[in-house]
């Protein structure tokens, strides 16, 4: 959510300049006095800021700091620089699993990209039709599952495809589809697909409400103008309602790509720690997770799962800098 | 005023009277991963235990098994755990060792009443030093479904070609699915499969000690066997078994479904509550006519002392009291399956548990082979490495030559006696 907001504060461009200028014109007439300390900001901001570092910003710089240290002969830590990158890298034990888990996060990120968000677009563009009845249901009803819990969603989908107990296959089966049926979160070159789908099921309110808050935004004029002009239909979406939404999609895109590399929930709680079959839904989050507490008689090593995370923050904010200066800036922004 | 002079004095006298009784009975707190059994604690072991020493007072305090490792470990770091720890097997509590936060217990009365072998989980390396009283192991096996063998005119198979003719005959028969067992969360496949089967093949400890030793290898002879025979199981699962779980597979062999479950004796309390039908139990098969059977019987539970207790003589007390009979009585009858490890047998009720137990006489016991010492490795850690060779042979997704390779792989990498 912060995003969203730091997306759309960008926006109105000329309100900055003005601004600017009303600073300065006060400095002028007033630099001859002391400026009042502004105590308040201060104030106002320390709770936030207090919670934030202490909840957020301190963990995070001590799992950075502690993927430099090692494990020495007496077991006490010790620092070793960036050994530990080097060797996520270039170890033959290690290198295998990361590449692997990183290709599995890129196959579930362009799986969200390319179902979640399309769909979330289409539903978002068929919910602020002008009228629709039962919106008010539907809106409510394609958001529920976004309110689950991991847990949750992951046994109903487990239970759901199961194939000892799963009303999967009787219903394939009851319109005559049901050769194809298949254990699909049981096969490496099914499982991950399967898996991003459900979760491309239980997070589709997410681009659903944002854009479609952007949409119902748009104002009526506009759609009228556009129509008086002979832009009619399904013109209307691509060439009007498309333009202004784009920095909603750009936002739901950056939110995307955050909330698959964090991914670990729900692989975690149906296919467990090992990410099976044979590893093929291993994402970062589950390596991470699986090297930093360790599994059943492996013990854990909090410096390889440290610089794990590292890795993974270091993916991360390289992804939302190329979005913020590559995509963000070029994005046209128009006042409405 | 006066009024609420007289009550303060009334609840100090009352503070009073109780503190001196409070301090006259000693408590221990036990830690536990077993919160299932928490009900056999207060109603039967704790209850026992009480009227034999008055003077003490037990609290079973278990934690989610799950969790108990981690929670159990920072405990001990920040000494708030309790007297009487429950020992897992092997590294864990190895380890715990090692820190100082176990005490020994080699002069512990009753220490005696365990073999060597008994003692094996709870020991240092060198067999010298022992520092949790061991309570209990399973035994794998296969469970049947008695009525289901019986409708189909079916025996116990004794050599795993009866197995496999059994097998093929309840398939040809289509009422039930030959063998309840799943891929889909690896563990089954490694334990029930794997580590059931494999002694028969690797010849027990003969064949374990050999790869601690560096001996034999995990991709020669009766290692590379046990995987070749798991990958023919494939077509006797159930459809879809790559994605049936451990709770599903054990609900289609309860429910009736199966006739076969690959498994072990501590299946036994849940399966006799949920099965209508009558059970029986066969040995994992041995390869011919006239070999040598053996059997994974694997030390599963011990308790220890925290070395930083307030009631060492207590804490001792209620030890040697876990190494009597009396206790591995009530211990072997509350949990049916979970067999005392007391040189003395214990006469256990349960039929099924009595067929399990009843093994030892005829075959020799190991146990699961990845356990003791070679799982220390991290990468990748030989027993994880297991679960996915195992699963990955009977998926077809792996030849049992490959996987057999990279579990060698896995231990050569960092176990220095089977590097030469």
């Amino acid at each position: 959510m912060r995003l969203y907001r730091a997306a759309f504060t960008r926006g109105p461009a000329l309100f900055k300049d003005h601004r600017f200028l009303t600073t300065k014109g006060y400095a002028v007439a007033t630099s001859a006095q002391r400026k009042p300390i502004r105590w308040h900001i201060g104030v106002l901001l320390a709770p936030a800021i207090l919670i934030y570092t202490v909840i957020m910003l301190l963990p995070v710089f001590d799992s950075l700091r502690m993927s430099l240290y090692g494990k020495g002969p007496d077991g006490a830590p010790v620092f070793v620089g960036l050994a530990n990158y080097t060797t996520l890298l270039t170890d033959s034990y290690w290198q295998g699993p990361f590449w692997n888990a990183l290709w599995n996060n890129v196959v579930f990120f362009i799986i969200h990209m390319l179902v979640q968000n399309p769909i979330g677009i289409l539903l978002a563009a068929l919910l602020s039709l002008g009228k629709l009845p039962g919106r008010e249901f539907y809106r409510t009803a394609l958001f529920l599952p976004t309110m689950l819990s991991f847990v949750i969603v992951g046994f109903v989908w487990k239970l759901i495809l199961s194939p000892a107990w799963g009303v999967s296959k009787t219903l394939l089966g009851s319109v005559g589809l049901g050769s194809w049926f298949a254990p699909w979160l049981g096969q490496p070159d099914t499982a991950l697909i399967t898996l991003a789908l459900i979760s491309v099921w239980q997070f589709i309110g997410l681009p659903m409400m944002l854009i479609y808050a952007a949409m119902i935004a748009i104002p009526d004029e506009l759609m009228e103008a556009a129509s008086c002009d002979g832009v009619t239909g399904i013109n209307q979406f691509f060439k009007i309602k498309l333009p202004l939404i784009w920095p909603s999609i750009g936002v739901v895109s950056i939110l995307t790509f955050v909330g698959n590399f964090n991914a670990f929930d729900l692989i975690y709680v149906s296919q467990g720690a090992l990410a099976g079959p044979n590893f093929s839904t291993d994402i970062l989050g589950t390596l991470l997770y699986r090297t930093f507490f360790g599994n059943q008689l492996q013990a854990g090593d909090p410096f390889m799962g440290a610089t794990i995370a590292g890795a993974m923050f270091l993916i991360i904010l390289c992804g939302v800098c190329v979005y913020l200066y590559g995509v963000q800036r070029r994005l046209a922004y128009y006042q409405m | 005023m006066k009024r609420a002079l007289t009550m303060s004095a009334a609840v100090v006298a009352v503070c009073a009277s109780w503190a001196p009784m409070a301090q006259a009975a000693s408590t221990l707190v036990i830690e536990s991963w077993r919160a299932d059994d928490l009900a056999i604690w207060q109603d039967k072991i704790i209850p026992a235990f009480e009227k034999a020493h008055p003077d003490i007072k037990v609290t079973f305090a278990p934690t989610a098994p799950k969790e108990y490792n981690a929670a159990l470990n920072a405990k001990l770091e920040s000494g708030t755990a309790g007297d009487i720890v429950t020992c897992r097997p092997f590294d864990a509590s190895l380890e715990q060792f090692t820190k100082g936060r176990l005490a020994p217990l080699n002069d512990l009365p009753g220490m005696n009443n365990f073999s060597a072998a008994a003692k094996l989980a709870w020991s240092t390396d060198d067999g010298k030093t022992t520092f949790c009283v061991p309570m209990a192991s399973v035994l794998h096996g296969f469970i049947y479904n008695k009525e289901a063998f019986d409708k189909l005119g079916l025996k116990e198979p004794k050599t795993e070609d009866e197995l496999f003719a059994a097998l093929d005959k309840i398939k040809k028969d289509g009422t039930y699915v030959p063998m309840a067992m799943g891929t889909a969360d690896q563990w089954e496949a490694a334990t029930t499969g794997y580590q059931n089967i494999g002694p028969n093949y690797w010849k027990g400890e003969e064949g374990r000690n050999a790869v601690i030793q560096g001996s034999q290898k995990l991709s020669e002879g009766g290692w590379v066997e046990t995987l070749r025979t798991l990958a023919k199981w494939a077509p006797y699962l159930g459809d879809g078994y790559k994605a049936q779980s451990y709770a599903d597979s054990q609900n289609i062999f309860t429910l009736g479904r199966a006739a076969i479950y690959p498994g072990g004796s501590w299946e036994i309390s849940g399966f006799n509550a949920q099965a209508t039908f009558k059970m029986g139990a066969f040995p994992p098969p041995v390869r011919k006519v006239g070999d040598t059977c053996y059997i994974s019987d694997h030390p599963d539970i011990a308790v220890g002392m925290n070395t930083k207790t307030k009631n060492p003589e207590a804490a001792k007390k209620f030890l040697t009291w876990v190494t009597t009979s009396d206790f591995a009585k009530i211990y072997a009858n509350a949990l049916p399956g979970f067999f005392s490890l007391q040189t003395a047998p214990v006469a256990v009720d349960d039929p099924l548990a009595q067929t399990f137990v009843g093994w030892r006489n005829g075959c020799k016991s190991t146990i699961r082979s990845t356990y003791q010492i070679l799982s220390r490795g991290a990468k990748p850690n030989l027993e994880d490495a297991t679960w996915g060779a195992s699963a990955n042979v009977i998926n077809g997704t792996e030849t049992p030559e490959k996987a057999a390779e990279r579990l060698q792989a896995a231990l050569a990498n960092w176990y220095k006696p089977q590097q030469k």
